[in-house]
């Protein structure tokens, strides 16, 4: 489409959670000892996300992420690492893209797929860890 | 009274682009001139397969356009452009044949601001009749230019620049919204989109927006009045911006021509980075800009332009459009160049592509 003038202020409501965890991301990095990564995305189609998380007895301890995408693509993400600290993988597993929507609040329709692949970056990052660990499940 | 005032603004605007009166239709705006250039052409022939020859980067108006026009049977060539998205001439040139009616080309770019060879393009129509003329082929060939982007910025002339036809819109020198006009040369016959009344000389019924054609006729005397002082003033502050986001934003890099550009046009790609991403965390400083990214747009899809340019999805994704204005002074890039900055370096931190140092 054409350049577009910036209207998201109107869209995103400056006091929004997707506007909160935009400007203060929760969890932003790399866990260089991580059980396991998720990684989706590609920069063609402009976002990519690497999903990083710690397993202890079953239960995810920790959680970083790194986020190449747009304001709701970071906020979907960091959003995730809330959600999935001290859920056990069964848990996590449950966690969709839904929840994620649940909690950043209104969005245009256009920026749904950023909390799908949010959802995706976690799924990869639990078959990473069930693969590691020789689970099927 | 109304009449009165209308056939006044319409003689002022005629005159600043020395074309007739009658020469002039105003219509709501840029998108409906350039709807009514090529449908209106379309419709009028009486031929099948009638042929258009339009640049990649033309504005929405004019591809969507077309791609309605290729529905009703018309055939289009869309002419590829350079890495600075500078039309190529020669393959244009060849791409003409005896069922090509119109070579519709924008004056300059409203995302990159790379002006266009207009002359150089009107020359080619000329050489085009003289052969049809020799040939004894009698069909008429036509040169539009949407001049949304130049009217009231930089100086035109439609005999220097031979077009047959040209868009504008008044917003975009401070004029109204909802206000344009289309150029259209004395004895050129285009089918009217708008059928009603005999406004505008029969070529687009309805009633006149007189206060928006007289705020239009306002808005072209102070551009003219300024716009020798404003391409210098600004064009100075356009190189200013841009050396300095190229200096002290790494990976960066400007899109479009360097020199032959809009004065108020500044469009840079900082890769690493999606642009709409960018363009909030700006908007909170009170910088507002634009950007090519499909995350901004419903479609999902990077800029045509972009990618017209060769610039690729991941750099399309990443740029940024900066636009100038009578109000810009150095002080405000200054400021923006700070934010911007600031903005690179915590985005980048979030971010998984990592740049080289």
């Amino acid at each position: 489409m054409d350049f577009r003038i910036y209207k998201y202020m109107g869209c995103f409501d400056e006091n929004s959670q997707i506007m909160d965890h935009f400007l203060h991301p929760r969890n932003v990095g790399k866990i260089d000892d991580a059980d396991a990564v998720g990684h989706v995305g590609n920069p063609t189609c402009g976002d990519i996300m690497d999903f990083y998380i710690k397993v202890k007895d079953g239960k995810i301890t920790d959680a970083k992420f790194l986020t190449y995408g747009c304001a709701a693509a970071i906020a979907s993400t960091s959003v995730l690492t809330e959600l999935v600290k001290g859920k056990t993988i069964t848990e996590a597993l449950v966690i969709s893209n839904k929840k994620i929507k649940e909690v950043l609040g209104e969005m245009p329709t256009h920026k749904y797929h950023c909390t799908v692949l949010a959802e995706q970056a976690l799924k990869a990052a639990i078959e990473d860890y069930q693969k590691k660990n020789g689970q099927k499940e | 009274m109304a009449r009165k005032a209308m056939n006044k603004a319409r003689e002022e605007i005629a005159s600043f682009i020395k074309a007739e009166p009658e020469e002039i239709i105003f219509t709501s705006g840029g998108t409906e001139s350039d709807n009514l250039v090529l449908k209106g052409l379309f419709y009028s022939l009486k031929i099948s397969r009638s042929h258009f020859i339009v640049s990649r980067i033309e504005h929405h108006a004019v591809l969507e356009t077309c791609k309605f026009l290729e529905k009703q049977g018309a055939e289009i060539f869309y002419s590829p452009v350079d890495e600075h998205g500078l039309i190529d001439l020669s393959r244009l040139e060849k791409e003409i044949k005896n069922e090509t009616v119109l070579i519709s080309v924008m004056h300059a770019n409203n995302e990159i601001g790379t002006i266009q060879p207009i002359k150089e393009i009107g020359e080619i129509v000329r050489r085009e009749r003289e052969r049809r003329k020799k040939e004894g082929i009698n069909f008429p060939i036509y040169f539009h230019t949407d001049a949304v982007q130049t009217f009231g910025h930089i100086p035109i002339d439609v005999n220097d620049l031979s077009v047959d036809m040209l868009s504008a819109s008044a917003h975009k020198l401070y004029g109204p919204k909802g206000v344009g006009l289309l150029f259209l040369k004395k004895g050129i016959k285009i089918e009217s989109l708008v059928h009603g009344g005999e406004h505008e000389r029969g070529r687009r019924a309805s009633t006149e927006n007189i206060p928006g054609i007289v705020g239009f006729a306002k808005a072209v005397e102070l551009a003219d009045k300024e716009m020798d002082k404003e391409i210098k003033r600004l064009s100075g502050l356009r190189d200013y911006l841009i050396e300095k986001i190229l200096k002290s934003v790494k990976e960066s890099r400007l899109n479009g021509q360097p020199k032959t550009r809009l004065a108020n046009n500044v469009n840079v790609s900082i890769k690493g980075i999606e642009g709409e991403s960018m363009l909030i965390d700006l908007d909170r400083f009170g910088i507002a800009c634009s950007t090519g990214s499909a995350c901004s747009s419903a479609t999902l899809e990077p800029s045509h332009v972009l990618m017209a340019i060769g610039l690729g999805p991941e750099l399309a994704h990443s740029s940024l459009r900066f636009t100038l204005g009578r109000w810009t002074q150095k002080r405000d890039l200054d400021y923006t160049v700070q934010k911007l900055i600031f903005v690179v370096e915590r985005l980048r931190n979030i971010s998984p592509l990592k740049i080289k140092n």
